[in-house]
Protein backbone atom coordinates (compact mmCIF):
# COMPACT_ATOMS: atom_id res chain seq x y z
CA UNK A 1 0.00 0.00 0.00
CA UNK A 2 2.72 2.60 0.80
CA UNK A 3 4.52 2.29 -2.52
CA UNK A 4 1.33 2.73 -4.53
CA UNK A 5 0.07 5.61 -2.45
CA UNK A 6 3.48 7.24 -2.58
CA UNK A 7 3.30 7.20 -6.36
CA UNK A 8 -0.08 8.86 -6.09
CA UNK A 9 1.31 11.54 -3.81
CA UNK A 10 4.28 12.13 -6.02
CA UNK A 11 2.12 12.66 -9.06
CA UNK A 12 0.85 15.81 -7.40
CA UNK A 13 4.32 17.22 -6.91
CA UNK A 14 4.61 20.46 -8.81
CA UNK A 15 8.37 20.90 -9.12
CA UNK A 16 10.00 18.48 -11.57
CA UNK A 17 13.19 18.20 -9.47
CA UNK A 18 11.11 16.80 -6.63
CA UNK A 19 10.17 13.83 -8.75
CA UNK A 20 12.09 10.90 -7.29
CA UNK A 21 13.61 8.35 -9.62
CA UNK A 22 11.54 5.29 -10.39
CA UNK A 23 14.14 3.09 -8.74
CA UNK A 24 13.77 4.97 -5.46
CA UNK A 25 10.02 4.78 -5.44
CA UNK A 26 9.88 1.05 -5.17
CA UNK A 27 12.57 0.90 -2.51
CA UNK A 28 11.99 0.85 1.19
CA UNK A 29 13.97 3.10 3.58
CA UNK A 30 13.11 1.21 6.75
CA UNK A 31 10.39 -0.94 8.22
CA UNK A 32 9.16 -1.66 11.75
CA UNK A 33 7.63 -5.15 12.04
CA UNK A 34 5.66 -5.80 15.20
CA UNK A 35 8.13 -3.55 16.99
CA UNK A 36 7.63 -2.90 20.69
CA UNK A 37 9.51 -1.20 23.46
CA UNK A 38 9.01 -1.62 27.16
CA UNK A 39 10.83 0.02 30.05
CA UNK A 40 10.40 -2.38 32.96
CA UNK A 41 6.67 -3.02 33.24
CA UNK A 42 5.69 -0.03 31.20
CA UNK A 43 4.89 -0.78 27.57
CA UNK A 44 5.68 2.33 25.55
CA UNK A 45 5.33 0.94 22.05
CA UNK A 46 3.40 -2.18 21.09
CA UNK A 47 3.12 -3.97 17.75
CA UNK A 48 4.20 -1.14 15.50
CA UNK A 49 4.08 -2.03 11.78
CA UNK A 50 5.39 0.76 9.65
CA UNK A 51 6.81 0.49 6.17
CA UNK A 52 8.42 3.68 4.89
CA UNK A 53 9.60 4.04 1.29
CA UNK A 54 12.76 5.96 0.38
CA UNK A 55 12.23 9.69 0.08
CA UNK A 56 8.95 9.82 1.98
CA UNK A 57 8.25 12.66 4.40
CA UNK A 58 6.54 10.98 7.34
CA UNK A 59 5.06 12.90 10.26
CA UNK A 60 4.40 11.15 13.55
CA UNK A 61 1.82 12.77 15.79
CA UNK A 62 0.57 11.95 19.23
CA UNK A 63 -0.12 13.37 22.63
CA UNK A 64 2.69 13.71 25.18
CA UNK A 65 3.90 10.34 26.40
CA UNK A 66 2.30 8.34 23.57
CA UNK A 67 5.65 6.84 22.55
CA UNK A 68 6.35 8.91 19.44
CA UNK A 69 9.77 10.06 20.64
CA UNK A 70 10.64 6.49 21.59
CA UNK A 71 9.82 5.44 18.03
CA UNK A 72 12.28 8.04 16.80
CA UNK A 73 14.95 6.93 19.25
CA UNK A 74 14.60 3.37 17.99
CA UNK A 75 14.97 4.62 14.46
CA UNK A 76 18.12 6.58 15.33
CA UNK A 77 19.65 3.65 17.17
CA UNK A 78 19.54 5.42 20.55
CA UNK A 79 17.42 2.54 21.89
CA UNK A 80 16.79 -1.04 20.79
CA UNK A 81 13.31 -2.53 20.33
CA UNK A 82 12.41 -5.11 23.00
CA UNK A 83 10.03 -6.89 20.61
CA UNK A 84 9.71 -7.23 16.85
CA UNK A 85 12.23 -5.76 14.49
CA UNK A 86 13.44 -2.68 12.69
CA UNK A 87 15.07 -3.29 9.33
CA UNK A 88 16.78 -0.86 7.03
CA UNK A 89 17.25 -1.12 3.34
CA UNK A 90 20.99 -1.62 3.69
CA UNK A 91 21.96 -1.45 0.05
CA UNK A 92 23.49 1.85 -0.94
CA UNK A 93 23.20 2.98 -4.55
CA UNK A 94 26.79 1.83 -5.03
CA UNK A 95 26.15 -1.47 -3.32
CA UNK A 96 28.03 -0.68 -0.11
CA UNK A 97 26.33 -1.96 3.03
CA UNK A 98 26.07 -0.45 6.49
CA UNK A 99 23.83 -0.94 9.47
CA UNK A 100 21.38 1.79 8.55
CA UNK A 101 21.80 3.74 11.77
CA UNK A 102 25.08 5.14 10.56
CA UNK A 103 23.41 6.83 7.62
CA UNK A 104 20.58 8.29 9.63
CA UNK A 105 20.82 11.60 11.45
CA UNK A 106 18.97 12.90 14.45
CA UNK A 107 17.84 16.46 14.97
CA UNK A 108 16.99 17.23 18.56
CA UNK A 109 14.31 19.38 20.07
CA UNK A 110 17.06 21.75 21.25
CA UNK A 111 19.82 22.95 18.91
CA UNK A 112 22.53 21.29 21.08
CA UNK A 113 25.33 23.31 19.49
CA UNK A 114 28.77 23.27 21.07
CA UNK A 115 29.12 26.81 22.50
CA UNK A 116 32.91 26.66 22.14
CA UNK A 117 32.89 25.82 18.44
CA UNK A 118 32.19 28.33 15.69
CA UNK A 119 29.07 27.94 13.60
CA UNK A 120 31.00 26.17 10.83
CA UNK A 121 32.82 24.06 13.44
CA UNK A 122 29.46 22.89 14.76
CA UNK A 123 28.35 21.91 11.28
CA UNK A 124 31.59 19.96 10.86
CA UNK A 125 30.52 17.80 13.84
CA UNK A 126 28.04 16.27 11.36
CA UNK A 127 31.00 15.00 9.34
CA UNK A 128 32.63 13.12 12.22
CA UNK A 129 34.08 9.98 10.70
CA UNK A 130 33.03 11.06 7.20
CA UNK A 131 35.36 13.92 6.27
CA UNK A 132 37.92 16.13 7.99
CA UNK A 133 40.16 19.13 7.44
CA UNK A 134 39.65 21.40 4.45
CA UNK A 135 37.12 19.05 2.85
CA UNK A 136 34.93 19.08 5.97
CA UNK A 137 35.11 22.86 6.11
CA UNK A 138 34.16 23.25 2.46
CA UNK A 139 31.21 20.90 2.79
CA UNK A 140 30.08 22.61 6.00
CA UNK A 141 30.27 26.05 4.36
CA UNK A 142 28.28 24.80 1.38
CA UNK A 143 25.43 23.48 3.52
CA UNK A 144 25.49 26.66 5.64
CA UNK A 145 24.85 28.53 2.40
CA UNK A 146 21.80 26.35 1.82
CA UNK A 147 20.31 27.24 5.19
CA UNK A 148 21.16 30.90 4.60
CA UNK A 149 23.88 31.30 7.24
CA UNK A 150 27.04 31.38 5.11
CA UNK A 151 27.94 34.85 6.40
CA UNK A 152 27.72 33.72 10.05
CA UNK A 153 30.14 30.79 9.64
CA UNK A 154 32.86 32.13 11.95
CA UNK A 155 30.65 33.46 14.73
CA UNK A 156 29.91 31.82 18.08
CA UNK A 157 26.53 30.11 18.46
CA UNK A 158 25.70 32.31 21.47
CA UNK A 159 25.12 35.36 19.24
CA UNK A 160 22.55 33.57 17.04
CA UNK A 161 18.78 33.68 17.51
CA UNK A 162 16.81 30.54 18.35
CA UNK A 163 15.75 30.01 14.75
CA UNK A 164 19.29 30.52 13.47
CA UNK A 165 20.65 28.00 15.99
CA UNK A 166 18.11 25.43 14.81
CA UNK A 167 19.15 26.14 11.21
CA UNK A 168 22.77 25.40 12.19
CA UNK A 169 21.55 22.17 13.80
CA UNK A 170 19.71 21.31 10.58
CA UNK A 171 22.88 21.98 8.57
CA UNK A 172 24.84 19.75 10.97
CA UNK A 173 22.30 16.96 10.52
CA UNK A 174 22.32 17.24 6.73
CA UNK A 175 25.98 17.87 5.95
CA UNK A 176 26.81 14.16 5.88
CA UNK A 177 24.00 13.50 3.37
CA UNK A 178 22.01 11.12 5.57
CA UNK A 179 19.52 8.80 3.94
CA UNK A 180 17.15 9.19 6.85
CA UNK A 181 16.64 12.35 8.89
CA UNK A 182 14.85 11.90 12.21
CA UNK A 183 13.46 15.13 13.65
CA UNK A 184 12.28 15.22 17.27
CA UNK A 185 10.02 18.30 17.45
CA UNK A 186 12.89 20.50 16.30
CA UNK A 187 10.66 23.52 15.74
CA UNK A 188 8.69 23.24 18.97
CA UNK A 189 10.51 26.02 20.78
CA UNK A 190 10.40 28.57 17.97
CA UNK A 191 7.96 31.43 17.61
CA UNK A 192 5.13 30.99 15.09
CA UNK A 193 6.64 33.03 12.26
CA UNK A 194 10.14 31.55 12.58
CA UNK A 195 8.48 28.14 12.63
CA UNK A 196 6.81 28.65 9.27
CA UNK A 197 10.10 29.88 7.80
CA UNK A 198 11.87 26.80 9.13
CA UNK A 199 9.16 24.51 7.77
CA UNK A 200 9.60 26.02 4.32
CA UNK A 201 13.38 25.67 4.57
CA UNK A 202 13.06 22.06 5.67
CA UNK A 203 10.67 21.28 2.81
CA UNK A 204 12.95 22.94 0.26
CA UNK A 205 16.03 21.04 1.40
CA UNK A 206 14.09 17.77 1.58
CA UNK A 207 13.00 18.28 -2.04
CA UNK A 208 16.55 18.90 -3.25
CA UNK A 209 18.38 16.29 -1.13
CA UNK A 210 15.73 13.53 -1.42
CA UNK A 211 16.31 11.97 1.99
CA UNK A 212 13.64 10.13 3.97
CA UNK A 213 12.32 12.43 6.70
CA UNK A 214 10.60 11.34 9.91
CA UNK A 215 9.22 14.30 11.83
CA UNK A 216 7.84 13.86 15.31
CA UNK A 217 5.60 16.77 16.20
CA UNK A 218 2.48 17.65 18.13
CA UNK A 219 1.57 20.43 15.77
CA UNK A 220 -1.08 18.93 13.47
CA UNK A 221 -0.97 21.88 11.06
CA UNK A 222 2.79 21.44 10.71
CA UNK A 223 2.37 17.73 10.02
CA UNK A 224 -0.17 18.14 7.20
CA UNK A 225 1.72 21.09 5.73
CA UNK A 226 4.99 19.15 5.43
CA UNK A 227 4.34 15.44 5.28
CA UNK A 228 3.42 12.95 2.56
CA UNK A 229 1.93 10.75 5.22
CA UNK A 230 0.85 11.26 8.81
CA UNK A 231 0.86 8.53 11.43
CA UNK A 232 -1.02 9.08 14.68
CA UNK A 233 0.25 7.14 17.66
CA UNK A 234 -1.97 6.57 20.64
CA UNK A 235 -1.33 4.29 23.57
CA UNK A 236 1.81 2.90 21.95
CA UNK A 237 -0.01 1.79 18.77
CA UNK A 238 -0.63 3.28 15.36
CA UNK A 239 -4.16 4.65 15.54
CA UNK A 240 -4.29 6.31 12.14
CA UNK A 241 -2.15 6.12 9.02
CA UNK A 242 -3.15 8.86 6.63
CA UNK A 243 -1.74 9.95 3.27
CA UNK A 244 -1.58 13.63 2.49
CA UNK A 245 -2.12 13.76 -1.28
CA UNK A 246 -1.81 17.52 -1.58
CA UNK A 247 0.36 19.16 -4.23
CA UNK A 248 3.49 21.13 -3.27
CA UNK A 249 4.02 23.97 -2.77
CA UNK A 250 1.14 23.74 -0.34
CA UNK A 251 -0.88 26.73 0.67
CA UNK A 252 -1.24 26.93 4.43
CA UNK A 253 -4.84 27.12 5.55
CA UNK A 254 -6.24 25.57 2.36
CA UNK A 255 -9.49 23.61 2.63
CA UNK A 256 -7.77 20.30 1.76
CA UNK A 257 -5.22 20.66 4.54
CA UNK A 258 -7.88 21.84 6.99
CA UNK A 259 -9.98 18.77 6.20
CA UNK A 260 -7.05 16.41 6.87
CA UNK A 261 -6.18 18.34 10.00
CA UNK A 262 -9.75 17.86 11.19
CA UNK A 263 -9.59 14.09 10.65
CA UNK A 264 -6.38 13.84 12.65
CA UNK A 265 -7.74 15.98 15.49
CA UNK A 266 -10.89 13.83 15.57
CA UNK A 267 -8.70 10.76 15.93
CA UNK A 268 -6.69 12.38 18.73
CA UNK A 269 -9.63 13.73 20.72
CA UNK A 270 -12.67 11.89 19.31
CA UNK B 1 36.80 53.56 20.84
CA UNK B 2 36.19 50.35 22.72
CA UNK B 3 39.98 50.15 23.25
CA UNK B 4 40.14 53.48 25.04
CA UNK B 5 37.03 52.59 27.04
CA UNK B 6 38.52 49.32 28.25
CA UNK B 7 41.76 51.16 29.08
CA UNK B 8 39.71 53.57 31.16
CA UNK B 9 37.95 50.69 32.90
CA UNK B 10 41.29 48.98 33.65
CA UNK B 11 42.96 52.09 35.00
CA UNK B 12 40.06 53.05 37.24
CA UNK B 13 40.94 50.04 39.40
CA UNK B 14 44.32 51.61 40.16
CA UNK B 15 42.81 54.92 41.29
CA UNK B 16 42.11 53.77 44.85
CA UNK B 17 45.55 52.20 45.54
CA UNK B 18 47.25 55.37 44.25
CA UNK B 19 45.06 57.58 46.45
CA UNK B 20 45.84 55.43 49.48
CA UNK B 21 49.60 55.65 48.83
CA UNK B 22 49.43 59.42 48.38
CA UNK B 23 47.37 59.84 51.56
CA UNK B 24 49.78 57.58 53.43
CA UNK B 25 52.79 59.63 52.27
CA UNK B 26 51.10 62.88 53.34
CA UNK B 27 50.19 61.42 56.74
CA UNK B 28 53.78 60.24 57.29
CA UNK B 29 55.31 63.59 56.31
CA UNK B 30 52.88 65.47 58.54
CA UNK B 31 54.02 63.24 61.43
CA UNK B 32 50.55 61.74 61.96
CA UNK B 33 52.01 58.27 61.44
CA UNK B 34 55.20 57.34 63.26
CA UNK B 35 57.89 55.74 61.04
CA UNK B 36 58.19 52.97 63.69
CA UNK B 37 54.60 51.97 63.01
CA UNK B 38 54.44 52.47 59.26
CA UNK B 39 57.26 54.03 57.22
CA UNK B 40 56.40 56.46 54.45
CA UNK B 41 55.99 55.07 50.90
CA UNK B 42 59.09 56.99 49.94
CA UNK B 43 61.05 55.10 52.64
CA UNK B 44 59.71 51.81 51.26
CA UNK B 45 60.75 52.91 47.77
CA UNK B 46 64.22 53.68 49.11
CA UNK B 47 64.39 50.21 50.65
CA UNK B 48 63.30 48.78 47.30
CA UNK B 49 66.11 50.63 45.53
CA UNK B 50 68.70 49.65 48.14
CA UNK B 51 67.80 45.95 48.01
CA UNK B 52 67.59 45.99 44.22
CA UNK B 53 71.11 47.41 44.00
CA UNK B 54 72.46 44.81 46.39
CA UNK B 55 70.77 42.06 44.35
CA UNK B 56 69.12 40.70 47.49
CA UNK B 57 65.60 41.51 46.38
CA UNK B 58 65.84 39.93 42.94
CA UNK B 59 67.42 36.81 44.40
CA UNK B 60 64.69 36.39 47.02
CA UNK B 61 61.88 37.03 44.54
CA UNK B 62 63.47 34.45 42.26
CA UNK B 63 63.72 31.88 45.03
CA UNK B 64 60.11 32.43 46.15
CA UNK B 65 58.72 32.40 42.61
CA UNK B 66 60.53 29.17 41.77
CA UNK B 67 59.16 27.55 44.93
CA UNK B 68 55.64 28.79 44.25
CA UNK B 69 55.60 27.64 40.65
CA UNK B 70 57.13 24.22 41.26
CA UNK B 71 54.74 23.53 44.15
CA UNK B 72 51.89 24.74 41.94
CA UNK B 73 52.96 22.52 39.06
CA UNK B 74 53.11 19.42 41.26
CA UNK B 75 49.88 19.99 43.22
CA UNK B 76 48.00 21.38 40.23
CA UNK B 77 48.95 18.50 37.97
CA UNK B 78 47.90 15.86 40.52
CA UNK B 79 44.66 17.71 41.25
CA UNK B 80 43.86 18.10 37.57
CA UNK B 81 44.52 14.45 36.75
CA UNK B 82 42.51 13.20 39.73
CA UNK B 83 39.69 15.62 38.94
CA UNK B 84 39.54 14.32 35.37
CA UNK B 85 39.69 10.69 36.50
CA UNK B 86 36.97 11.12 39.10
CA UNK B 87 34.82 13.15 36.75
CA UNK B 88 35.00 10.55 34.01
CA UNK B 89 34.98 7.31 35.98
CA UNK B 90 32.52 6.44 38.71
CA UNK B 91 34.84 3.66 39.88
CA UNK B 92 37.70 6.10 40.42
CA UNK B 93 35.39 8.57 42.14
CA UNK B 94 33.95 5.87 44.38
CA UNK B 95 37.44 4.79 45.38
CA UNK B 96 39.07 8.14 46.11
CA UNK B 97 36.54 10.94 46.53
CA UNK B 98 35.55 10.23 50.14
CA UNK B 99 39.19 10.13 51.23
CA UNK B 100 40.00 13.32 49.36
CA UNK B 101 37.02 15.15 50.83
CA UNK B 102 38.14 14.16 54.33
CA UNK B 103 41.68 15.41 53.74
CA UNK B 104 40.29 18.59 52.19
CA UNK B 105 38.69 19.55 55.46
CA UNK B 106 42.05 19.68 57.24
CA UNK B 107 43.51 23.21 56.96
CA UNK B 108 46.76 22.40 55.19
CA UNK B 109 48.66 24.99 57.21
CA UNK B 110 47.84 22.97 60.32
CA UNK B 111 50.33 20.42 58.97
CA UNK B 112 53.27 22.83 59.33
CA UNK B 113 54.63 21.29 62.56
CA UNK B 114 54.39 17.82 61.08
CA UNK B 115 55.94 18.95 57.82
CA UNK B 116 58.86 20.54 59.65
CA UNK B 117 59.39 17.26 61.52
CA UNK B 118 59.32 15.33 58.25
CA UNK B 119 61.30 17.59 55.95
CA UNK B 120 63.07 20.07 58.24
CA UNK B 121 63.15 23.55 56.78
CA UNK B 122 64.38 22.43 53.38
CA UNK B 123 62.76 23.01 50.02
CA UNK B 124 60.64 19.86 50.28
CA UNK B 125 58.64 21.28 53.17
CA UNK B 126 57.60 24.34 51.19
CA UNK B 127 56.95 22.38 48.00
CA UNK B 128 54.80 19.93 49.94
CA UNK B 129 52.70 22.63 51.58
CA UNK B 130 52.20 24.62 48.38
CA UNK B 131 51.35 21.50 46.39
CA UNK B 132 48.84 20.39 49.02
CA UNK B 133 47.25 23.82 49.19
CA UNK B 134 46.97 24.12 45.41
CA UNK B 135 45.73 20.57 44.90
CA UNK B 136 42.23 20.97 46.31
CA UNK B 137 40.89 24.00 44.44
CA UNK B 138 42.12 22.49 41.18
CA UNK B 139 40.76 19.04 42.01
CA UNK B 140 37.35 20.19 43.23
CA UNK B 141 36.75 22.57 40.33
CA UNK B 142 37.97 20.17 37.64
CA UNK B 143 35.62 17.51 39.02
CA UNK B 144 32.76 20.00 39.24
CA UNK B 145 33.45 21.22 35.71
CA UNK B 146 33.28 17.74 34.25
CA UNK B 147 30.17 16.84 36.20
CA UNK B 148 28.43 19.98 35.01
CA UNK B 149 29.01 19.37 31.30
CA UNK B 150 25.61 19.38 29.59
CA UNK B 151 24.59 15.69 29.18
CA UNK B 152 22.54 16.69 26.12
CA UNK B 153 25.74 17.77 24.38
CA UNK B 154 27.42 14.49 25.32
CA UNK B 155 24.46 12.58 23.88
CA UNK B 156 24.64 14.71 20.73
CA UNK B 157 28.35 13.87 20.39
CA UNK B 158 27.63 10.16 20.71
CA UNK B 159 24.75 10.27 18.23
CA UNK B 160 26.99 12.05 15.75
CA UNK B 161 29.56 9.29 16.01
CA UNK B 162 32.31 10.82 18.17
CA UNK B 163 34.66 8.26 19.71
CA UNK B 164 35.81 8.57 23.32
CA UNK B 165 38.77 10.84 22.66
CA UNK B 166 36.80 13.14 20.35
CA UNK B 167 34.05 13.29 22.95
CA UNK B 168 36.59 14.25 25.62
CA UNK B 169 38.53 16.87 23.66
CA UNK B 170 35.62 18.42 21.78
CA UNK B 171 32.79 18.25 24.30
CA UNK B 172 33.81 17.39 27.87
CA UNK B 173 37.07 19.30 28.35
CA UNK B 174 35.90 22.57 26.75
CA UNK B 175 32.70 22.32 28.78
CA UNK B 176 34.66 21.90 32.00
CA UNK B 177 37.13 24.69 31.23
CA UNK B 178 35.26 27.63 32.83
CA UNK B 179 35.14 25.80 36.18
CA UNK B 180 38.77 24.72 35.83
CA UNK B 181 39.77 28.37 35.44
CA UNK B 182 37.90 29.30 38.60
CA UNK B 183 39.96 26.62 40.36
CA UNK B 184 43.15 27.90 38.78
CA UNK B 185 42.65 31.47 39.99
CA UNK B 186 41.67 30.31 43.44
CA UNK B 187 44.71 28.02 43.55
CA UNK B 188 47.06 30.86 42.63
CA UNK B 189 45.84 32.80 45.66
CA UNK B 190 46.38 29.79 47.93
CA UNK B 191 49.81 29.29 46.36
CA UNK B 192 51.13 32.67 47.54
CA UNK B 193 49.40 32.46 50.88
CA UNK B 194 50.90 29.06 51.65
CA UNK B 195 54.34 30.09 50.53
CA UNK B 196 54.36 33.24 52.65
CA UNK B 197 53.37 31.31 55.75
CA UNK B 198 55.86 28.53 55.07
CA UNK B 199 58.71 30.96 54.42
CA UNK B 200 57.85 33.01 57.46
CA UNK B 201 57.84 29.99 59.73
CA UNK B 202 60.95 28.32 58.42
CA UNK B 203 63.28 29.35 55.63
CA UNK B 204 66.78 30.56 54.89
CA UNK B 205 65.94 32.41 51.71
CA UNK B 206 62.95 33.89 49.90
CA UNK B 207 60.65 36.84 50.46
CA UNK B 208 59.16 35.53 53.69
CA UNK B 209 62.65 34.98 55.06
CA UNK B 210 63.65 38.49 53.98
CA UNK B 211 60.68 39.94 55.89
CA UNK B 212 61.49 37.93 59.03
CA UNK B 213 65.15 38.95 58.93
CA UNK B 214 64.11 42.58 58.57
CA UNK B 215 61.84 42.23 61.61
CA UNK B 216 64.82 41.01 63.67
CA UNK B 217 66.75 44.15 62.76
CA UNK B 218 63.68 46.40 63.03
CA UNK B 219 63.95 47.32 59.34
CA UNK B 220 60.24 48.08 59.09
CA UNK B 221 60.60 49.57 55.60
CA UNK B 222 61.81 46.17 54.31
CA UNK B 223 58.93 44.39 56.06
CA UNK B 224 56.43 46.68 54.34
CA UNK B 225 58.28 46.28 51.04
CA UNK B 226 57.91 42.49 51.26
CA UNK B 227 54.18 42.81 51.84
CA UNK B 228 53.81 45.17 48.86
CA UNK B 229 55.76 42.77 46.65
CA UNK B 230 53.54 39.88 47.72
CA UNK B 231 50.52 41.93 46.71
CA UNK B 232 52.05 42.73 43.33
CA UNK B 233 53.08 39.13 42.66
CA UNK B 234 49.60 37.93 43.57
CA UNK B 235 48.04 40.48 41.26
CA UNK B 236 50.45 39.51 38.48
CA UNK B 237 49.59 35.81 38.80
CA UNK B 238 45.88 36.61 38.76
CA UNK B 239 46.25 38.84 35.70
CA UNK B 240 48.08 36.10 33.84
CA UNK B 241 45.36 33.62 34.71
CA UNK B 242 42.68 36.05 33.52
CA UNK B 243 44.53 36.62 30.27
CA UNK B 244 44.73 32.88 29.71
CA UNK B 245 41.06 32.59 30.57
CA UNK B 246 40.12 35.32 28.13
CA UNK B 247 42.12 33.68 25.36
CA UNK B 248 40.70 30.20 25.80
CA UNK B 249 37.12 31.12 26.72
CA UNK B 250 36.51 33.65 23.96
CA UNK B 251 33.38 31.66 23.02
CA UNK B 252 31.82 32.30 26.41
CA UNK B 253 29.17 35.05 26.49
CA UNK B 254 30.82 36.49 29.63
CA UNK B 255 34.00 37.18 27.66
CA UNK B 256 32.44 38.62 24.54
CA UNK B 257 32.57 42.35 23.84
CA UNK B 258 34.90 42.61 26.81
Amino acid sequence: MPAASLAAVRSFVASPQAQPTQANESRRAFAFKGAGKRFGDKVVLDGIDLDVPVGQFLAVIGKSGCGKSTLLRLLAGLDRPTAGSLTFDVKEAGGAEDDGHSRSRFMFQEPRLLPWASVVGNVEVGLTGIASGAEARDRALAILGEVGLADRADEWPSVLSGGQKQRVALARALVGHPRILALDEPLGALDALTRIEMQQLLERIWITQKFTAVLVTHDVAEAVALADRVVVISGGRIALDLDVPVARPRRRGSAELAHLEGRILDQLFG
Amino acid sequence: MSGSRSLGRNSIGWLLPVLIVVGWEIASRAGVMSPNVLPAPSAVAEAFWRLTLSGELIRNIGVSTARALSGFAIGGAIGFVLGLANGLSTLSRGLTDTTLQMIRNIPHLALIPLVILWFGIDEEAKLFLVALGVFFPIYVNTLLGIQSVDPQLVEMGRVYGMDRSALFFRVILPGALPAIFVGLRYALGIMWLTLIVAETVSASSGLGYMAMQAREFLLIDVVVLSIVIYALLGKLADSLARLLERLSLSWHPAFQNA
